[in-house]
């Protein structure tokens, strides 16, 4: 179960905004897939280590050389707005 | 409270930029200064499927700090991400890491290290002023050149208790970082940057008041001055019956001021979770090994070394070893003139030193070879003390040769009973009731004598020598 | 000319070219008139000349890349509105390699938004008809790249695998689809929706197609950190027998509810092919089965909340203009994303969120080990675990876009795969009520040579025929 509170803090960290007429909605659909997953408490998993990473990997580091950057026209490019050289953006501190 | 004694609790948390020639996570060569955006890539910009892949050198640096300040090393190291939105921060999570960190506990000087783990620095964000893409929006500019560095992230466990204690245990962190050679650190350019948590608690108490955290004070003055300030301000609140509220707070230096960094307060909730994309790290012997066979000598041995082979005062010792470049000019000094003294050479470091103020030895206009040389001469009498802090202030001053000012300005030592005797007979001629009074056992006019043939010889005389050459013309020896 | 090209599987086209027998201008021209002329929706872009393309052993064969992976100047907007139009400065490391061998891309192909659906029906491009039935789902994510490939629009085509996004699809639309080991093939430049389950694979006719396609694919990457060296070369396969093979069957969950008839019955013929070819059939059990959905509607959407973070209109893709940073970030997302992704987004930040973690992203974790080890112990005893690839056929638009819970219990079979990280393929069983079925085989982790070759084996027997799903031109 989700609630709408719960999930208005969920949309909050996640950074989507949710209009009011889609908050119930949501809610229920979170829920129904929610209690499903909740089925997996039937399982007994004392003792069981996670598993965050399948396969072992014996050289997954690289060295320390330096390899070409993009050009900065590159870089920019796909940028909604630029200014400077630079990624423009709203202020944080903006209100 | 009030009637009670307060004493501070202070935690530290240090950021270090890691001197690798790539950055964390990708080959990006690190940025010092380029025109924004020109230290980008697809990883460290956060582009739609790039991936991260681990610097090893940085590991081993991390391995390298690890060992000199006495950690336990994790055998096996994983990343998290960490998870927030931030416009300098490009993947909408930062890799840090999180309950297993490369280095667990140790000790630097008196002080207990929680843990040092890895992470990506984040971008710059420049204001841009009020001419958004909206009419009248606040704007931001972003330079993605700096996100990415390699950061080490060193906290102490909460033991400090004064912001000179602060002071002068972060010059000894800074000390055993430089000598490690594995960052710059320094504080101005942001390759050192130091959060302080700071609470007050009865003294003698163990219990732990409430916090704040004083972030990123760019320079060791700001930071004891920061600290003062912050511990003055809960003193305050805590006498006058108030509470501290735990909060962010800037100092700024101009004004002494403290403020509240963030004023809407919002729950954190980084939602750490294990990063897929990279597997955990496993250290291996020869890493250890490696990092083991590149450690250099550190501050604490150094100090233990001057003080057993040079016979240094420990003052000196430590004075040298917590501050490494002072140390390596001291060295300098002593290779230049083997036959020195190694207390003495300290001592003229140290009067250098006190001349120079903020600016280290190495950097200024006296090199190691010409303070040696005029060490050596105060050592031979060819010059007094006196006449030498003359050549000293000079050599700061202008730079040159010791032997060149010395000849110069006519200040070599005026020695020997051919030289000075004539001159201490005529001071007793020129004096004759002092003279009288002298013979007759009244040593209190000594002074007058010794002072004049000082001013005849213009301080090149030694004041000992004089004395017994008094002495010894009055027959009173 | 022209049914003849079409009748040549991708292999038989690249060895007449090698020969001289083909031009490969006049294969690439073939494939990219039949691909500038979709009528399923199954391409986002297609070539409008071939590229410069290098000589190879796979012999200027034209590729269709799903929209996920990144190509250098070509859109690359995984479905998504929030990249419209997006041309990336890089190409993914699988697209690289297979250019490299010497296939050309002809088009980048339709899916669902970053690779979450079952249906291809999450597209912000639209949803993609199935060849077989337009009035269907081609299945999904990689429903372009599958209809492209069964409706003859493409010689063979790259998808991705997060908890069947190829072999699903591949089953729908009456193809092969090979989810390789996880870390065989490098994860550089394609667009992450849940990186420790994503994988990269072929779509193909035939089994050799599929070969030949993945021993082009394999490989570590310095720049996957996840991507391991297959420990052997991709053989082309030759097997006509599966004398000593032994299929495990897990039973509860094969004769389990939601399982049409139809595809039982195409799976119970397959078995009996099997059994015809030497194959001794046994029963296993996987208990953690119905729990390894759960543990992947977990980690799948956890993992991707965190990796469509940086979708917030700063460097790239779509921007919603607001005074303030937070207005800026919460709009755009609200307007960037569609309703599967942003269901997702939630559900992975509510698993992950404080107080939460343990309940499920922590147990789901546990799960997962769970599910590997039982998997792992089957392949004690048994060469392949064999399933039907989807409980059903392919089914209709708009049939289950209501129901995200009916449309996620679609991956049931192909989901204790991706949290194991062990290779599987799909391939034909045939037909019910004229749509295809798929049966999934599955082996562990690097057995991809073992499984290649009873497929087969297998493909041989069944004798598939889907060109009467290639689209007339
Ligand atoms: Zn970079």
């Amino acid at each position: 179960m989700i609630d709408r509170d719960e999930l208005l803090h969920v949309a909050r960290l996640a950074r989507l905004a949710l209009r009011d007429d889609e908050l119930d909605s949501t809610a229920a659909e979170l829920s129904t897939i929610l209690d499903h997953i909740a089925t997996f408490d039937e399982l007994d998993l004392g003792g069981v280590e996670p598993t965050a990473h399948v396969g072992d990997v014996d050289d997954s580091l690289r060295t320390d050389e330096v390899r070409a950057s993009l050009p900065r026209d590159v870089a920019l490019a796909p940028a909604p707005a630029v200014r400077d050289d630079g990624f423009l953006v709203p202020s944080p501190q903006g209100e | 409270m009030a009637g009670h004694e307060l004493e501070p609790v202070i935690g530290l948390e240090i950021h270090v930029q890691l001197r690798t020639a790539t950055k964390m996570f990708c080959g990006c060569a690190l940025g010092f200064g380029e025109p924004p955006n020109t230290r980008t890539c697809p990883v460290c910009l956060g582009l739609p499927g790039a991936l991260p892949v681990a610097n090893a050198e940085a590991i081993h640096y991390g391995l390298m700090i690890g060992m000199a300040l006495d950690s336990e090393l994790a055998p096996v190291s994983t990343f998290h991400r960490k998870n927030y939105f931030y416009p300098d921060l490009p993947k909408g999570y930062q890799i840090s890491q999180f309950d297993l960190p490369l280095c667990s506990g140790g000790k630097l000087g008196k002080v207990n290290i929680h843990r040092v783990h890895l992470e990506e620095d984040a971008a710059k964000l420049n204001h841009a002023g009020a001419s958004g893409r909206i009419e009248g929006a606040d704007s931001s500019i972003v330079d993605f050149n700096r996100g990415g560095t390699p950061l080490a992230e060193i906290v102490t466990e909460p033991e400090l208790r004064s912001a000179e204690q602060v002071g002068e245990w972060l010059r000894l962190l800074r000390t055993t970082l430089r000598t490690l050679g594995v960052s710059d650190v320094n504080m101005e350019e942001g390759s050192l940057r130091c959060d302080a948590n700071i609470s007050l608690r009865p003294t003698g108490s163990d219990q732990l008041g409430t916090k704040t955290e004083l972030k990123n004070m760019n320079s060791f003055r700001f930071i004891e001055r920061g600290i003062r300030a912050e511990v003055e301000r809960q003193r305050a609140l805590i006498e006058e019956g108030e509470s501290v509220t735990q909060e962010t707070l800037h100092f700024d230096p101009k004004t002494e001021s403290i403020t509240s960094l963030r004023s809407k307060e919002e729950a954190h909730d980084y939602r750490y979770f294990p990063e897929p994309d990279l597997p955990p790290v496993v250290i291996t012997e020869a890493m250890l090994a490696r990092a083991a066979a590149e450690l250099p000598e550190l501050p604490a041995a150094r100090e233990q070394r001057y003080i057993d082979e040079l016979s240094l005062s420990p003052e000196s010792a430590r004075l040298f070893a917590w501050r490494a470049e002072l140390a390596d000019y001291f060295d300098a000094v002593r290779a230049s003139e083997a036959s020195l003294e190694p207390q003495q050479a300290a001592n003229w470091v140290t009067e250098l030193q006190g001349r120079l103020g903020d600016q280290e030895a190495v950097d200024s206009n006296v090199t190691a070879a010409s303070l040696a040389k005029l060490a050596s001469m105060v050592a031979s009498a060819t010059i007094n003390q006196g006449g030498a802090k003359q050549v000293l202030d000079q050599l700061v001053e202008h730079g040159g040769e010791p032997e060149a000012i010395v000849a110069a300005e006519g200040l070599e030592a005026v020695g020997g009973a051919d030289e000075l005797a004539p001159i201490v007979a005529e001071a007793l001629d020129a004096n004759p009731e002092l003279t009288e009074r002298l013979r007759g056992g009244d040593m209190k006019p000594i002074g007058v004598i010794v002072g004049e043939v000082m001013k005849q010889t213009r301080g090149r005389a030694d004041g000992k020598e004089v004395t017994a050459l008094v002495r010894q013309q009055l027959g009173l020896s | 000319m022209s049914e003849e090209l079409q009748a040549l599987s991708a292999a038989d086209a690249a060895a007449a070219i090698a020969k001289g027998d083909l031009g490969r201008g006049e294969l690439f021209e073939h494939y990219r008139a039949r691909a500038a002329s979709d009528e399923l929706n199954a391409f986002t872009w297609v070539a409008e000349s071939m590229p410069d393309s290098v000589d190879g052993p796979l012999g200027g064969v034209p590729i269709a890349v799903k929209d996920l992976f990144c190509t250098e100047g070509i859109p690359s907007q995984a479905g998504s509105k929030i990249l419209a139009g997006y041309c990336p400065p890089y190409t993914a490391t699988a697209v690289a390699n297979l250019e490299a061998a010497g296939a050309p891309i002809l088009g980048k192909t339709n899916q669902d938004e970053f690779a979450m659906g079952s249906s291809n029906e999450n597209s912000a491009y639209g949803p993609v008809q199935n060849p077989w039935d337009r009035s269907r789902v081609p299945g999904g994510s990689s429903g372009g790249s599958a209809a492209a490939v069964a409706a003859g629009l493409a010689p063979w085509a790259l998808g991705t695998d997060t908890g069947g996004s190829i072999r699903q699809p591949a089953a729908l639309c009456g193809i092969v689809g090979l989810k390789p080991t996880y870390g065989a093939v490098s994860r550089y430049g394609m667009i992450a929706f849940a990186s420790s389950l994503d994988s990269a694979g072929p779509l193909t006719r035939n089994v050799t197609d599929a070969a030949l396609f993945y021993r082009h694919l394999v490989g570590r990457d310095s720049a996957d950190a996840t991507s391991v060296s297959f420990p052997e070369p991709i053989a082309l396969p030759t097997s006509e027998r599966l004398d000593g093979i032994t299929l495990a069957v897990p039973a509860a969950l094969v004769d389990g509810d939601g399982i049409e008839a139809g595809v039982r019955d195409s799976f119970e013929a397959a078995l009996e092919s099997a059994r015809g070819l030497g194959a001794t059939v046994v029963s296993c059990e996987i208990p953690s089965a119905p729990y390894a959905l759960s543990a992947y509607y977990v980690i799948a959407p956890a993992e991707a909340s965190s990796n469509l973070a940086r979708f917030d209109g700063v460097r790239y893709g779509l921007r919603v203009d607001a005074t303030n940073l937070d207005a800026m970030y919460t709009e755009t997302r609200h307007d960037g994303f569609g309703d599967e992704v942003k269901r997702r987004i939630l559900i992975g930040t509510y698993a992950l969120s404080s107080g939460y973690y343990d309940a499920y992203y922590g147990r789901a974790q546990r799960v997962r080990t769970v599910v590997a080890s039982e998997l792992s112990a089957i392949f004690q005893t048994a060469d392949f675990i064999v399933t039907p690839t989807s409980p059903t056929v392919a089914f209709g638009l708009g049939e289950r876009t209501a129901d995200p819970l009916a449309m996620y219990l679609s991956d049931l079979f192909t989901i204790p795969m991706s949290l194991a990280g062990t290779p599987a393929i799909s391939i034909p069983s045939g037909l019910s009520d004229g749509l295809p079925v798929g049966l999934q085989i599955c082996g562990p982790a690097f057995s991809e040579n073992r499984i290649l070759g009873a497929a087969h084996a297998l493909e041989r027997a069944i004798g598939f025929d889907g060109s009467s799903a290639w689209s007339a031109l």
